[in-house]
């Protein structure tokens, strides 16, 4: 037994020698908050532009994630995969991916703040604050281990998030969508939070990695759904699963997504539209993940709950893309494409699940079924790797046309295309990435996608539906991803319309960073693909 | 000079290397990047035809191929070879992009961005023919999409826009079921790669499916139902055809000589090429069926064309109809009881080849004739045409020789394919041998009308008389270099033959060893063995 101060001890040891040094990108992070709050009071300092403080924040996450990746991935590295802070977060190929990832969403997402003007001077301090902290949260929900981390992740990322909608203060619709998103955030929430409290409640613990093996002690064998106690596990997954539906605005948890977009700066809502889908992707993934387990009861139930998931992510899809017809606001339009994508990207998660939890008789097709369902976390991670860049494409542009023509209404986008060429050339290229047309990254993202689902069709017939819906959905969203481009380049300039003009360096320079990197993405895949897929065999099989 | 591999890589990047240097161009240097796109061109063409010089059919085998590795983990490879079948589609490409830049000296309007479209296309169009992994095949498939979309869209008619997202809906659609497809065979083939992934490599796909143990019947069924659907929206047949005369109606002269001339030959090219190898027993068992939407297409696109009053949208439609006879061609597949072999099939198969070449060279030609004579007079209401054989002797002179190719005159390019086809489908089954003849009666009908209406008569009474004149040098070039090809395949089929013979029959064995070797589910009665 050990004495209460040889834990303390030893938990200070494994505090200070390997956590605080796994966790520094986002204690990096939080340092760059402090400085800019004191920048703010401090009178020494208070010519420091804060832009260029939250860059270097951002530079020195991303610089630290990318080394510990590059650790983690190489063999024989510095860094072994381990959980940290007593179990509370994970340190692994995968959180690390995406902390990587969301810092250098965060750098990207700076620089456009710095190009546009939004936020002035004055509001500056506030709005980075809100916009790192929100990144830390989702770095959270990207390495959350435990339900308690799991909530605390999910709130972190969304109170700033409802500031960050709501800050240009003066604007009536902005506001208006802040507390629409507060509403609908802090319900979702409250629902989580329950499903949170009666899963730790019912196995004893918060801990993901346990939960498998504890649910498979309650669980009653053979009883299906009918025996209370399983009937509660599936009504606290479904509530956890509603509060991370909401944060991907999945069918029918979308509501506040347009709204919300429409309010907010579309500097913002490109920010929220990519990052908070990562994080909780990633989140999404490790819940999913976390009744792994030997038990057939515990993985019939989330078989299941996998192939819910891939009919939300088929009725998702139709449903963003139908209603994005419809819009006049670009904005908007984006808002409901972003819903689209969420739900192909569930379809992948659907069918990791499908595959995953799928009851094989004979071992090899399960060894078979395993080694599919790692082309579901392949297939996930590129998807969103290639959404960052096409996403904030889109939206970066709408914001850097917006500071042109004062405008963000699709009708005034007439006949752009010879005025700010390489604008619409980037947007050319993002909206053709979004259907899924080749050499885009975007077709091949959606290909791995479709891959993994048709592998999943061979364990239930509902895939061969979210398939055949999945398909059907790139020749829907067809119809309104090629107004933009007809707007731009068909329709003629009104007379009389404001001559826009641009100066190419900066803004020509950022944009064609964000832009070629999807054509990038779709020409030399191979890469990414190979990293992605030992991340995923890593997650999956621990090798 | 170069080795067939650099030849084949240099004929589908070219014209992408031009159309770069062109964004460096000046907006107002027009007449430069004119020039500078028809030297592309004509170089594209010049390598086309070296490529062709070095061709020997040996056994008819894919040859030269080039496959570097491109996504590893994913099998993915760029692979690219040629046979006749591929080649001869290569150098017609090569012909029909070069006399359409040729046309495409009247477009005034954002001439850059023209121009650097045009240019990407013919890589596009190029990397089709040349593919010969599927998911490379499916990437070059779908660029073409870009360009045309905008080609329509921007330089089109009025209704520019309209046809632009028809075409552009029609053929994703079609792209996107002919993907489900390939992710079908990449997954059914994982056994057999050695590594447990799939292969996109169509030359083993179609080795494995001629194998015949490999893919169910079932998935070939399946399978081929998609990617006819897929192709047959390109060919265009029966009733997937809607898009074509709304594309080629609101498309620019130089755009409908090359839609019309090149891209509907991919939708053949796609059946021979994947559609049937990939799935021999899904083509036997859909054969009827096959054979019967092609006579379809051929009667209704000719009846349809017989409707029309509007020029540019009878040719169109006349389209529909000679794209029949390449379906037709193509399906007629009868294996003999006697001899176990398919000799009229073959014949059929070369029919539907040599259609395509045909077609890919009269129909520009028909499309280059409107034209002309809507430069002119801005109209083109077939009742409001009338005496240009007066004005416009020349000219005239020269659209019939077109038109009568069209028509299938015996000594022109039209002929031999017809023949071919209808002889070979009498074989196959008598009612729909008579059927598909009788649209030949019909073809005659229309184009003869038309012709009466435009060229004959005492006097044009339409608007804008003061506008006719006789075609400049630049028009009676691309008259000749389009009249020059009617009459030498017409006269010498063999310039064809010799290259796709050989080919064709490879493919027929090993598409009869493959429905043979396939194993038939129960109750299946051999439609065939008659």
């Amino acid at each position: 037994m050990h004495d209460i101060g040889s834990l303390v001890v030893h938990m200070l040891d494994e505090t200070t020698k390997t956590s605080v040094r796994l966790f520094a990108p986002e204690l990096v992070l939080s340092g760059t908050i402090v400085v800019m709050l004191l920048c703010r009071i401090l009178p020494v300092v208070w010519r420091i532009p804060t832009q260029w403080v939250a860059l270097a924040g951002a530079f020195t996450a991303f610089a630290w994630t990318l080394y510990q990746f590059d650790q983690l991935v190489t063999p024989g590295g510095a860094l072994q995969a381990k959980s940290f802070f007593t179990g509370l977060l994970m340190f692994d190929q995968f959180s690390t991916f995406f902390r990587m990832f969301l810092s250098l969403f965060l750098i990207l997402t700076i620089t456009l703040t710095v190009l546009t003007g939004i936020p002035d001077r004055e509001d500056g301090p506030d709005f980075y604050t809100l916009l790192i902290g929100a990144t830390i949260g989702m770095m959270i929900m990207a390495s959350a281990n435990h339900l308690l981390m799991v909530f605390i992740g999910v709130e972190m990322t969304s109170v700033p998030s409802y500031a960050m909608v709501g800050f240009m203060k003066g604007r009536r619709k902005s506001s208006e969508a802040a507390l629409k998103y507060v509403v609908y955030g802090a319900g979702a929430a409250g629902v989580m939070l329950y499903g949170i409290s009666l899963l730790a409640g019912l196995t004893g613990t918060g801990s993901l990695p346990d939960m498998a093996e504890r649910l498979s002690m309650i669980v009653a064998q053979g009883k299906g759904i009918g025996d209370p106690t399983n009937r509660t596990i599936v009504l606290a997954s479904l509530m956890v699963l509603v509060g991370l539906a909401f944060k991907l605005s999945v069918f029918p948890f979308h509501f506040w997504c347009p709204d919300a977009f429409e309010g907010a700066a579309a500097e913002v809502a490109g920010f929220l539209s990519v990052a908070s889908k990562a994080g909780a992707f990633a989140l999404l993934v490790r819940f999913g993940l976390a009744f792994s387990g030997d038990s057939k009861e515990v993985s019939s139930i989330a078989f299941a709950l996998g192939i819910g998931l891939g009919v939300l992510g088929a009725a998702t899809a139709t449903f963003g893309n139908l209603s994005a017809y419809g819009q006049s606001n670009m904005k908007r339009l984006l808002a409901y494409s972003t819903i689209a994508h969420a739900g192909y990207m569930l379809m992948s998660v659907s069918a990791l699940m499908v595959l995953r939890f799928s009851k094989h008789a004979n071992p090899e097709a399960v060894a078979e079924a395993n080694a599919a369902s790692l082309s579901c976390i392949e297939g996930l991670m590129y998807y969103l790797f290639v959404y960052l860049f096409m996403n904030l494409g889109a939206f970066a542009i709408v914001a850097l046309i917006r500071n042109q023509i004062f405008s963000e209404e699709l009708d005034d986008y007439n006949g752009l295309g010879t005025q700010c060429p390489v604008l619409c050339f980037g947007m050319t290229i993002c909206v053709f990435s979004l259907i899924g047309l080749p050499p885009m990254g975007g077709f091949f993202a959606k290909f791995a996608i479709f891959y993994s689902v048709f592998k999943a069709t061979s364990v239930h017939w509902v895939m061969w539906f979210v398939l055949g819906v999945g398909a059907i959905n790139t020749v829907f969203s067809l119809f309104y991803y090629i107004r933009i481009l007809k707007a731009m380049y068909i329709k003629p300039r009104p007379e009389g319309a404001r001559k826009v003009s641009y100066d190419l360096m900066p803004v020509g320079l950022f944009v064609l960073m964000i832009c070629l990197p999807v054509l990038g993405l779709g020409l030399f895949p191979a890469r990414f693909t190979e990293t992605f897929h030992h991340v995923a065999s890593v997650l999956l099989t621990g090798r | 000079m170069f080795s067939p591999e650099v030849l084949s890589n240099l004929i589908i990047f070219v014209p992408t290397i031009f159309a770069v240097c062109l964004i460096f161009a000046d907006k107002a240097a027009v007449e430069f990047m004119r020039v500078w796109t028809l030297v592309g061109t004509a170089i594209t063409f010049a390598l086309t035809v070296a490529l062709l010089g070095t061709y020997t059919p040996g056994d008819g085998g894919i040859q030269q191929v080039v496959a570097k590795e491109w996504i590893s983990s994913w099998n993915i490879y760029y692979r690219i070879g040629y046979d006749g079948i591929s080649l001869t589609l290569v150098v017609l490409t090569g012909f029909v992009f070069l006399v359409s830049m040729l046309a495409s000296w009247g477009i005034e309007k954002h001439v850059k961005g023209y121009l650097i479209l045009f240019l990407v296309l013919e890589t596009g169009v190029m990397g089709v023919f040349f593919a010969l992994d599927f998911f490379l095949f499916y990437v070059f498939w779908e660029v073409m999409l870009l360009p045309m979309y905008f080609l329509i869209g921007i330089w089109g008619g009025p209704r520019r826009e309209y046809a632009a997202i028809k075409f552009f809906l029609y053929t994703l659609f079609g792209g996107v079921l002919m993907l489900i497809a390939m992710l079908m065979y990449f997954f059914a083939s994982a056994s057999m790669t050695g590594n447990g992934i799939g292969s996109f490599n169509l030359l083993d796909l179609a080795k494995w499916a001629a194998q015949g143990n490999v893919f169910s019947p079932g998935l070939q069924v399946a399978g081929f139902i998609l990617l006819f659907i897929g192709f047959a929206i390109k060919v265009p047949t029966f009733p997937f055809h809607t898009w074509l005369p709304d594309a080629h109606v609101e498309a620019p002269t130089p755009i409908s000589m090359i839609l019309a001339g090149v891209l509907l030959k991919l939708g053949g090219y796609g059946i021979i090429r994947v559609a049937y190898p990939l799935c021999p027993y899904g083509a036997q068992y859909a054969s009827y069926a096959l054979v019967a939407i092609g006579v379809v297409s051929i009667v209704y696109g000719a009846f349809a064309a017989l409707a029309q009053t509007d020029f540019k949208r009878m040719v169109a439609y006349s389209s529909v109809s000679h794209m029949g006879y390449v379906l037709v061609g193509i399906a007629v597949w009868k294996i003999s009881d006697v001899t176990g072999t398919s000799d009229y099939w073959l014949m059929g198969m070369s029919g539907a080849m040599f259609q395509m070449i045909a077609h890919g060279v009269s129909s520009p030609g028909m499309f280059f004739c409107v034209g002309v004579i809507y430069d002119r007079v801005h109209h083109r209401d077939l009742n409001q045409f009338g005496g240009l054989t007066g004005l416009m002797p020349r000219y005239s002179g020269m659209a019939a020789v077109i038109f009568f190719a069209g028509l299938g005159l015996p000594g022109l390019c039209g002929f031999i394919g017809e023949v071919f086809v209808v002889l070979s489908a009498w074989n196959y089954s008598k009612t729909l041998a008579i059927v598909s003849a009788s649209g030949v009666i019909l073809t005659a009908g229309y184009i003869l009308w038309a012709l009466q209406r435009v060229y004959l008569g005492p006097e044009y009474k339409g608007p804008h008389p003061e506008a006719i004149t006789p075609m400049n040098s630049r028009e009676q070039a691309i008259g000749w270099a389009l009249i020059v090809p009617c009459f030498a395949l017409g006269v010498y089929p063999n310039f064809v033959f010799d290259y796709t013979d050989k080919p064709m029959a490879k493919l027929v064995r090993s598409l009869n060893e493959g429905y043979q070797n396939t194993p038939k589910p129960h109750g299946d009665v051999q439609t065939t063995q008659k």
